[in-house]
């Protein structure tokens, strides 16, 4: 099963990725082969197999409710390219 | 139009999502503190802001809160619970998802039992409850073309609690909304505070035509932060729906919000566009794993519940049920109740009159909670103490406790500064009595004469001798005997 | 004495504790390879020459003073995937270009406590994703043994800088192969330990439950002493595992006489070129004649590897790269028109071709009605997979096969096609969906060009791996083997 423009467009709106007329060609053609290859696990009989979502089986581990971390608003802003009064900034939202 | 509360021929199926921010000093999956109203993004760590290279570690607390939460509503606690990520993009948001429970939550089949319009217990369902991390604030205001992002509360642990769709009205959806809100509380896993957004609710609404099976469309409603806007909205909602069917329209499926400044709702179409959420296990998390030992261990640590305090509170003071309700409907008031009993020994009725009535009207006066009270229980207790050994009457009972309330000092220090102390000394009062019987010859003639219900003039006129102190008991008794003979 | 630059980091370290030379001298002297050659390989992002001469200042007082760490005065190199606090971490990307660190790695925090200096970042496939270093925003890395063939990817940075004797080791990422492939093609060692063995915590996720962070060196003695420091618990990493890490040089010199090896015949099959077949065989009769036995066992399953790895890897990497939108760090498009065009142009201007069709596969493969036939699926093979390997270790104590199907390609050859690109890792991958030890050994040249000697053990059995490929360079040359270029 290959995918169409359409598909590839709505993948691209769900990841928030902005393509240009080529790179929607090629990803059109080129994503086409990767589903197709991994199309290949269908032939896998996995009746009853249990999804195995971790490596390793273990538990979640819990940490104590303590507060260890302070301000370092200022530190962590650095790398931000648009903050003012200590906010990040975002083109307006309209609710 | 159809009117509210008239919606005949019409079934209203609603569904309750509520959002309870629990108690913890530190966020689900970091170690920022939670505190409300700390200055923007002084309170996000790199965790909270979602940089590269992070990872989540789960607050043991918000295991032991849901577990508590899934006991206390007859619920079964997943000993095996996992922790998904729904992936969406929004600036509150920093990570592009939010790890929450889909598939395996850690409460789930529980019930909660209101009172019905009839007046009968009604059961409602809860679906489950499950685990997940706040999203951060968007500001609006005093930025031009921009919105600034706050992420303080992102990462704070919420509990979802999701009802099966057994609400039929508004009113059942705020009685069941109440019900959980103090259950809450009671269990110490949320504050509970709506104007801080730690209790939010969401209400999935549609209307059917009587006696059909199937569901009618559902919106969601959202935004619902009190329990007075809850009801309008729900009611403004299901006319809507009605009308809308009536004038052979149809419901669609979408998020509505209610806007409290103009009462009304309205379509989120924003919110609507391409939800896919593309829920899967989070791979930075393991599945969290409670033994029979550990439930066993939160079951016995379980408080009182408030049903349960209700009927102890109606056996062990002998309260009218209506009472025990009122003093039970949150923890902190039934601990007032109970320390107020304690410290006056055999009262507990005049207690309750006084914590549900005068103590009640002073805070709801001034806006205040039970924890904020002028007066403590200790004082309040002094305070019922004189009015059971007749140091005072209940009267002047109410002037002592607006005294208190305005802080001149406990009752016995009020009474004495302001010589209220009750007159029981049966010369005096007699001699009280003489006066105003001599002063009034033709009442006493006429109450002779078999009109009984001068008694009252003549009682007001000894307490008004004696400024309110004399004890009206004694005045009636002596005034009968000195008239009658 | 041999030149500084060709000791082993265990040479490097006699050596500077019998006071032959300081560690401001070695590190001078990498330096000066590094800023001499590096415009052949690029195999850095950033060199930090002048911290790298403070810490070996700070180190060479601490020896005299007698309080070094165990990496005291060694030189290193990160993968620019590790955080460093500080220090530019680009990840290979556009998106991170100009991303400065706020916190280190716990691997670096590690290492640095061990007294390890840091020469610089490395150049990578962008956020790991590749396996020829082409998709590095920072330009293709070169291969020492020759410079128009890929290192291999995505740790092909640290490879190539391993190889070209630019330090003695380098850490590495490895989320199906991307430690093991790119050691393989520049004939060095690549050890990715069991999954939960060395913190994730600061090495920015592709897909968290296939990450392991390990290392390059040229031994396995070297490998063992690296490993053994990054190794072990970290509370702010869940999937950490909390076990005692052994002394993984205590026992690498005990012999492997007796040692069951097994053999899948599935990787002898076609796909595997002939010459590169030939030297696996070589490798595996030596560790014969060291008396380790071979016993055959069966993967039938491993066809499937790659299918499945390709619906889980894109998957998690879909949902670790949403992050990166523009707003608290990381590339921002200007001038965007509203809140949808900041987080497209964002997204689609700072990521390149591999990450955007990376992002987009485990999007579909997620999303309404997909994800059942895609994601569900592949969790299902993945537990075959791993089932396979189980059955496997009841009968043999670790797994010896080829790394990669053939040495180096030439750079440009597989670039235009996913799939046979992807195809590279198929013989690392199993290891990564089943969380288990692995490591590459230079064990020959085909045309000139290294290939390695692929073993897999059971979980948290680094031991014997690094043991068995000890003992067979006890017995072998080829990780001394050096590129003419860089002697």
């Amino acid at each position: 099963m290959s995918l169409d423009k359409d598909q590839v467009r709505h993948i691209a709106m769900l990841a928030r990725l902005k393509l240009t007329d080529e790179e929607y060609a090629i990803s059109v053609q080129k994503l086409s082969k990767i589903v197709d290859f991994v199309d290949q696990l269908s032939a896998a009989d996995t009746t009853g197999v249990v999804p195995m979502a971790h490596p390793l089986d273990a538990a979640q581990r819990l940490r104590p409710d303590v507060v260890t971390e302070s301000n370092e608003r200022d530190r962590y802003q650095e790398n931000a390219a648009s903050v003012s009064a200590g906010l990040y900034l975002v083109p307006k939202v309209l609710e | 139009m159809s009117a509210a509360g008239s919606n005949s021929g019409w079934e209203v199926v609603i569904g309750l999502e509520i959002h309870a921010q629990l108690a913890t000093t530190s966020k689900i999956f970091s170690a920022s503190s939670t505190a409300y109203g700390a200055e923007p993004n002084t309170q996000a760590n790199l965790v909270d802001l979602g940089y590269p290279g992070v990872l989540p570690v789960l607050n043991k607390e918000v295991v032991r809160m849901a577990a508590l939460f899934g006991l206390a509503v007859n619920a079964t606690v997943a000993r095996r619970s996992v922790f998904a990520r729904k992936n969406y993009f929004y600036p509150d948001l920093p990570k592009g998802y939010q790890i929450s429970q889909l598939e395996l939550p850690i409460v789930e089949h529980g019930e909660m039992f209101i009172t019905d319009a009839d007046g009968n217990e009604k059961r409602i369902g809860i679906t489950r409850a499950h685990l997940e991390e706040d999203a951060g604030k968007s500001i609006h205001e005093g930025l031009d073309t921009s919105s600034g992002i706050d992420l303080n509360r992102a990462g704070t642990p919420l509990l979802e609690i999701v009802s099966e769709p057994d609400l039929r009205s508004a009113k059942e959806a705020v009685a069941y909304l109440k019900k959980i809100h103090t259950i809450v509380r009671y269990l110490g896993i949320s504050d509970g505070n709506m104007q801080e957004g730690s209790f939010r609710c969401d209400a999935n609404v549609s209307v059917r035509p009587m006696g059909q099976e199937e569901l009618g469309t559902r919106a969601e409603l959202k935004n619902l932060n009190s329990f007075r806007f809850i009801e309008k909205a729900i009611n403004l909602e299901v006319e809507r729906q009605i009308d809308r069917i009536e004038d052979g329209g149809t419901v669609v499926q979408e998020t509505r919000l209610y806007d409290s400044d103009k009462d009304e709702t309205r379509s989120m179409r924003s919110k609507e566009e391409a939800n896919d959420y593309r829920y899967f296990p989070d791979p930075d998390l393991l599945p969290v794993e409670i033994s029979d030992e550990y439930i066993e261990a939160v079951r016995e640590s379980m408080p009182e519940l408030p049903v349960a305090k209700q009927s102890r509170f109606v056996d062990e003071y002998g309260l009218k049920i209506d009472d025990a309700e009122i003093l039970t409907a949150s923890r902190a008031l039934a601990d007032y109740y109970e320390a107020v009993v304690e410290a006056t020994g055999a009262t507990a009725q005049i207690a309750a009159n006084w914590v549900i009535g005068d103590l009640a009207g002073a805070l709801n006066r001034e806006g205040k909670d039970i924890g904020e009270s002028n007066i403590s229980a200790a004082d309040l207790a002094g305070l019922v103490s004189r009015i059971h050994d007749n140091t005072i009457s209940g009267k002047i009972a109410k002037q002592v406790f607006e005294a208190m309330w305005d802080g001149e000092g406990p009752a016995d220090e009020i009474i004495a500064a302001k010589g209220l102390k009750q007159i029981t000394d049966s010369s005096a009062i007699e001699a009280v009595v003489d006066t105003v019987i001599a002063d009034n010859p033709e009442q006493v003639a006429e109450y002779k004469a078999g009109k009984d219900k001068l008694i009252g003039f003549f009682v007001g006129k000894v307490m008004q001798e004696t400024k309110g102190q004399a004890n009206p008991g004694q005045v009636n008794q002596i005034l009968k005997d000195k008239l009658s003979s | 004495m041999t030149a500084l630059h060709s000791q082993t980091l265990t040479e490097l370290a006699s050596g500077l504790k019998k006071g032959e030379f300081t560690s401001v001298e070695l590190t001078q002297v990498l330096l000066d390879r590094i800023a001499a050659h590096d415009d052949k390989l690029n195999a850095f992002v950033t060199v930090t020459a002048s911290a790298a001469l403070a810490t070996a200042s700070r180190a060479d007082a601490a020896r005299v003073a007698g309080i070094g760490g165990a990496l005291n005065g060694l030189p290193i190199i990160h993968k620019d995937i590790f955080c460093t606090r500080g220090i530019k971490t680009t990840c290979g990307s556009k998106m991170l270009e100009n991303f400065v660190s706020p916190y280190d790695a716990t691997v670096v925090q590690k290492l640095a406590d061990a007294g390890a200096v840091v020469l610089g970042k490395s150049n990578m496939d962008e956020f790991a994703m590749g396996s020829s270093n082409e998709t590095s925003y920072f330009g293709p890395v070169k291969n020492p043994w020759n410079p128009e063939c890929s290192p291999g990817g995505s740790s092909g940075g640290s490879s190539a800088s391993v190889a070209a004797r630019f330090a003695p080791a380098a850490t590495g990422t490895d989320t199906g192969g991307s430690i093991r492939q790119p050691a393989a093609l520049t004939g060095t060692v690549g050890v990715k330990p069991t999954y939960g063995r060395v913190s994730r915590y600061g090495m920015i996720a592709f897909a968290s439950s296939l990450d392991q962070a390990g290392v390059i060196t040229r031994s396995s003695e070297d490998a063992a002493r690296l490993l053994g420091v990054m190794a072990g618990f970290d509370e702010r990493d869940s999937t950490s595992i909390d076990q005692p890490v052994p002394d993984y040089l205590a026992s690498i010199g005990d012999s492997i006489k007796g040692l069951r090896v097994g053999i899948v015949r599935q990787h002898f099959d076609a796909g595997l070129e002939e010459q590169t077949g030939a030297r696996v065989k070589e490798a595996i009769a030596v560790l014969e004649s060291l008396g380790a036995t071979t016993v055959e066992v069966d993967l039938p399953n491993l066809d499937m590897s790659v299918p499945t790895y390709y619906v889980v890897a894109p998957a998690e990497c879909s949902s670790n790269l949403s992050r990166f939108d523009g707003v608290r760090f990381g590339y921002r498009a200007d001038d965007a028109e509203d809140l949808l065009d900041l987080y497209c142009r964002s997204r689609g201007e700072g990521f390149g071709d591999e990450v955007k069709r990376r992002i987009m596969t485990g999007t579909y493969v997620l999303s309404a009605g997909y994800y059942d036939a895609y994601y569900l699926k592949a969790q299902q093979v993945r537990q075959l997979i791993a089932d396979d390997f189980r059955k496997a270790f009841a009968d043999v104590d670790l797994i010896a096969g080829p790394t990669t199907p053939s040495p180096a390609f030439k750079l440009g050859d597989k670039v235009d096609d996913p799939i046979q690109m992807y195809l590279n890792d198929i013989y690392t991958i199993g290891a990564n969906l089943a969380g288990l030890p692995a490591m590459s050994v230079p064990c020959g040249l085909v045309d000139d060009l290294p290939v390695g000697l692929h073993l897999v053990g059971a979980h948290f059995n680094e031991e014997t791996l690094l043991r068995c490929a000890h003992q067979y360079q006890q017995q072998t040359e080829w990780h001394k083997a050096c590129p003419e270029a860089f002697k």
